[in-house]
């Protein structure tokens, strides 16, 4: 339990492989978390650095994949209050958004639940996401936060309804798409989607 | 319980799926013909949100991982005395 740098062992092996092999989900949801994949990469080697610093005060069997993911938020957050200039980078990364629109294998509809997501309050996004991509209960989600269970639910269940309701507006309609569209193409992806589940 | 720390990595993606959808599907009773219209529909649609939110995670995870973050990994290790 000392200060003193840990020598190699047994432990540190079995850490790693887990980590490893939590660093595709970390990219994800440093992805959620910033809007830019490159920012997020840089985001996501940092919080599995910080982790395998601080490997000594984890404890095997618990749940590692909630524990990084609440040092990446932490470290998202530090970031952020130090040197990030949100508004403008929140800007910069719709603009990327936007673009990476014209690559005509993406599926509309993801597009624009990205830009649905990223007009909801970043509090909202992070639960909602944590919740309905990443696979954590509640009670994962709310150590990750550091907040109630009370207000993860209702974080996630606001969010559900205001993307909702921006999908239903088809506030994002471009090339002169009916406005409409974005809410029929997601219902018709995840037709798709879920088809092959009883194909 | 039920919900395992780690995923395995195969992703069977209709396992996914189907987990997204018995998050906001509720069994037999919720398709009550009684039910409003309205409110089945917002439903579905929420159903769908979930596929797509749970989509759009995942292709991120399936990306293959840049070799970038194993060197590190690598280079942390041996700092630390890593293998003999």
């Amino acid at each position: 339990m000392g200060a003193a740098p840990k020598p190699a062992s047994s432990d540190d092996e079995g850490f790693k492989r887990e980590l490893i092999q939590l660093i595709p989900h970390l990219r994800a949801f440093a992805r959620t978390l910033t809007g830019d994949p490159t920012a997020a990469d840089d985001l996501a080697q940092d919080a599995m650095m910080k982790a395998w610093d601080a490997r000594a005060s984890y404890q095997m069997g618990t749940n590692m994949k909630a524990w990084t993911f609440m040092i990446l938020r932490n470290q998202f957050y530090s970031e952020k209050r130090r040197s990030w200039r949100q508004s403008q980078l929140d800007q910069e990364a719709a603009e990327r958004t936007l673009v990476a629109v014209d690559d005509p294998e993406a599926p509309v509809a993801l597009d624009e639940l990205r830009q649905a997501l990223s007009s909801l309050p970043e509090e909202q996004r992070e639960a909602l996401i944590l919740v309905g991509a990443g696979g954590f209960a509640y009670e994962e989600a709310a150590e990750i936060c550091q907040c109630a269970v009370g207000t993860v639910k209702s974080r996630v269940s606001r969010a559900r309804r205001a993307l909702l309701a921006t999908l239903e507006r088809g506030g994002y309609a471009r090339d002169g798409r009916a406005a409409g569209d974005a809410m029929r193409s997601i219902l018709a992806d995840a037709d798709r989607l879920s088809g092959a589940r009883s194909g | 319980m039920g919900n395992p720390a780690f995923p395995p990595f195969d992703n069977h993606k209709s396992v996914r799926v189907a987990s997204v959808l018995s998050m906001t599907d509720k069994p037999s009773a919720a398709r009550d013909a009684s039910l409003p219209h309205g409110v089945e529909e917002a439903r579905l649609r929420q159903q769908a949100i979930g596929v797509k939110l749970r989509h759009m995670f995942d292709q991120v995870v399936n990306e293959p991982v840049p070799d970038e973050f194993l060197d590190i990994l690598r280079r942390a290790d041996e700092r630390t005395g890593g293998k003999a």
